[in-house]
């Protein structure tokens, strides 16, 4: 008997062997028949779920909202943290270092000193302030005026301001550098001027792991969101579900729709999500570019990316079908005809 | 068809709902099944189409034994049989075609064959100008007897009905025995749950008569007695 045979196709496949073929001569012809009804079945749970969706379009629109929201926010952070990323780019390079001598140093130790600056090795000096014009230039950028005047003397160090020889120097070769530099006689520190915009990338480094991690909690809320929905649905149509299992319809049959109402819920969202942050950065695009002008950059708004908003759609549509998975499975077994 | 040995069945925290009950059912058969309600009629029919598992003895149904069926294989199973309810079962979110197509659909067939085959089996019970009506607006009759070609639509080898003609009068019952008397003719094996004396009675086929979970009569030729 057929029902004895060891199953080596998976369950869906099943209509291949139904019970007509083994009654039949034409068993073979017949079984190639049913294998096409089985692709046959595929679009025909996508569209009648895809039906079930348009026929509750409020509760399906409210569904696909939640879950819009959900993956826009994570998606207008990254946004906003790739643009900042854009904006600050180029700003590590032209590294310069500040060599600071030794305060209350005599003239002629200032020249010396400079000099050796000027030898050592991967350093080129691009300028020096004597510490008298560096506090004329500090008396007339920060108005200080009369705070200066009541200083005994004057307070700044002579600089020399020396940049990377290499045009490409990485953060450990300006490290080394400024090691040399230090260790020249008669200097105080060398500070590269740009720790400012390293605390800035780790900043960003560090808000990118927390949309990250942000990103992945709202994934999981997806997930409960469309699982929540589908059990509902499950819980619904429960007659509709012992009927077709009374009939003989495998779990797989009977999951199928809802795997692709889970689908279209998470794919619509997507979709939904991709409509607002198209919508964000065209809003923000006028704007920031002023800003830009004004600053005299021509630095402009990137806005979602095609590559993005199919990062959107595909997440978004796994997102629902697991989702959906989840919920479906457990709930299916309890629901048994008797 | 049906052979059953020595089969009982225990609800958890219950006495048994059947106990000892040997029977066979061949194949081609026509047999009423009877009982008061709570002998065990519904018991039976629902160990038949898996829908509870046996607790003791064994029960084959087209040689294949319900005790070491595997969870999966059910379906498998229930496709070769047709069921009729009492309270019909059909779909309400749908037509009358789509109805009697879910065993056919459930079995993967191309929408060619599916027609072709709905539509005989509308046409056999006598609603094939019927078929875009929904369900809700056909008569009891009517809707028993979607059921009944949703039951055969897939030309099953063993029907079970259960009470199929339990809410409907007496002309309307004799036109439902008339559809499962051709359904037999044509080679499948049926078992009808009734309590119906008088139907029963005017169709003489016979009886498997249950009591208390035991069985009391079994006119089945060639079936072994339980003890």
């Amino acid at each position: 008997m057929i029902l004895r045979r060891k199953r080596t196709a998976p369950a869906p496949r099943r209509p291949e062997r139904a019970p007509a073929g083994k009654r039949r001569p034409a068993g073979g012809q017949r079984g190639a028949s049913r294998f096409l009804g089985w692709l046959q079945e595929h679009p025909r749970a996508a569209l009648a779920s895809l039906g079930r969706l348009w026929r509750n379009p409020v509760a399906a629109a409210m569904t696909m909202a939640v879950i819009a929201i959900a993956l826009a926010l994570p998606g207008a952070l990254w946004m906003l943290l790739k643009n900042a990323e854009a904006a600050s780019e180029g700003w590590d390079t032209g590294a310069r270092i500040s060599v600071y001598l030794q305060p209350g140093l005599e003239r002629s130790g200032v020249e010396a000193t400079a000099e050796a600056v000027a030898t050592v090795e991967g350093a080129q000096v691009v300028r020096r302030i004597s510490a008298d014009e560096a506090l004329d230039e500090f008396r007339a950028l920060a108005g200080f005026d009369r705070a200066l005047d009541a200083l005994e003397r004057n307070p700044l160090p002579a600089v020399v301001v020396v940049e990377p020889a290499g045009a490409d120097a990485d953060t450990d070769a300006l490290a080394e550098l400024v090691q040399r530099l230090q260790a020249v006689d008669g200097v105080d520190r060398a500070q590269i001027d740009l720790e400012w915009v390293e605390r800035l990338y780790a900043l960003l480094d560090l808000i990118e792991r927390g949309i990250t991690l942000l990103a992945l909690l709202l994934a999981a809320g997806v997930l409960l969101i469309v699982g929540n929905t589908i059990r509902l649905d499950v819980l619904n149509r429960r007659s509709e579900i012992e009927v077709v299992k009374l009939i003989g319809g495998t779990d797989a049959f009977i999951q199928r729709p809802f795997l692709y109402s889970g689908f279209w819920y998470g794919l619509g969202g997507g979709l939904l999500a991709c409509l607002v942050l198209f919508t964000l950065g065209a809003l923000l695009a006028g704007p920031s570019a002023e800003l830009a002008a004004a600053y005299g950059s021509g630095f402009r708004l990137r806005g979602l990316s095609a590559a993005e908003a199919g990062l959107l759609l595909v997440g978004g549509g796994l997102l629902g079908l697991l989702g959906s998975r989840l919920a479906v499975g457990r709930h299916l077994k309890a629901i048994e005809p008797g | 068809m049906i052979r059953f040995d020595h089969v009982s069945k225990r609800y958890p925290g219950q006495q048994d709902a059947l106990s000892d009950v040997s029977l066979h059912l061949p194949a081609g058969e026509l047999a009423f099944l009877t009982g008061h309600s709570g002998a065990g009629k519904s018991t039976l029919l629902k160990l038949i189409a898996v829908i509870e598992r046996v607790t003791r003895g064994s029960a084959l149904i087209d040689n294949v034994n319900l005790a070491t069926l595997r969870r999966g294989r059910v379906p498998w199973l229930r496709r070769q049989m047709g069921i009729v309810f009492q309270n019909h079962q059909l779909l309400y979110d749908r037509n009358v075609f789509d109805n009697v197509a879910l065993p056919l659909v459930v079995a993967g067939y191309r929408s060619g064959e599916l027609g072709r085959r709905v539509r005989a089996a509308l046409d056999k019970v006598g609603l094939l100008e019927r078929e875009r009506a929904m369900p809700i607006t056909l008569s009891g009759g009517e809707q028993q007897r979607v059921g009944i070609a949703r039951a055969v639509v897939h030309r099953p080898k063993l029907l079970l009905a259960d009470e199929p003609t339990g809410n409907l009068d007496p002309e309307l019952s004799s036109e439902i025995m008339d559809l499962f008397v051709q359904f037999n003719q044509v080679g499948t094996t049926i078992l009808i749950a009734s309590h119906d004396i008088a139907l029963i009675e005017r169709f003489r086929y016979p009886v498997i008569s249950l009591a208390g979970g035991r069985v009391v009569r079994n006119d089945v030729a060639g079936a072994e007695r339980a003890p």
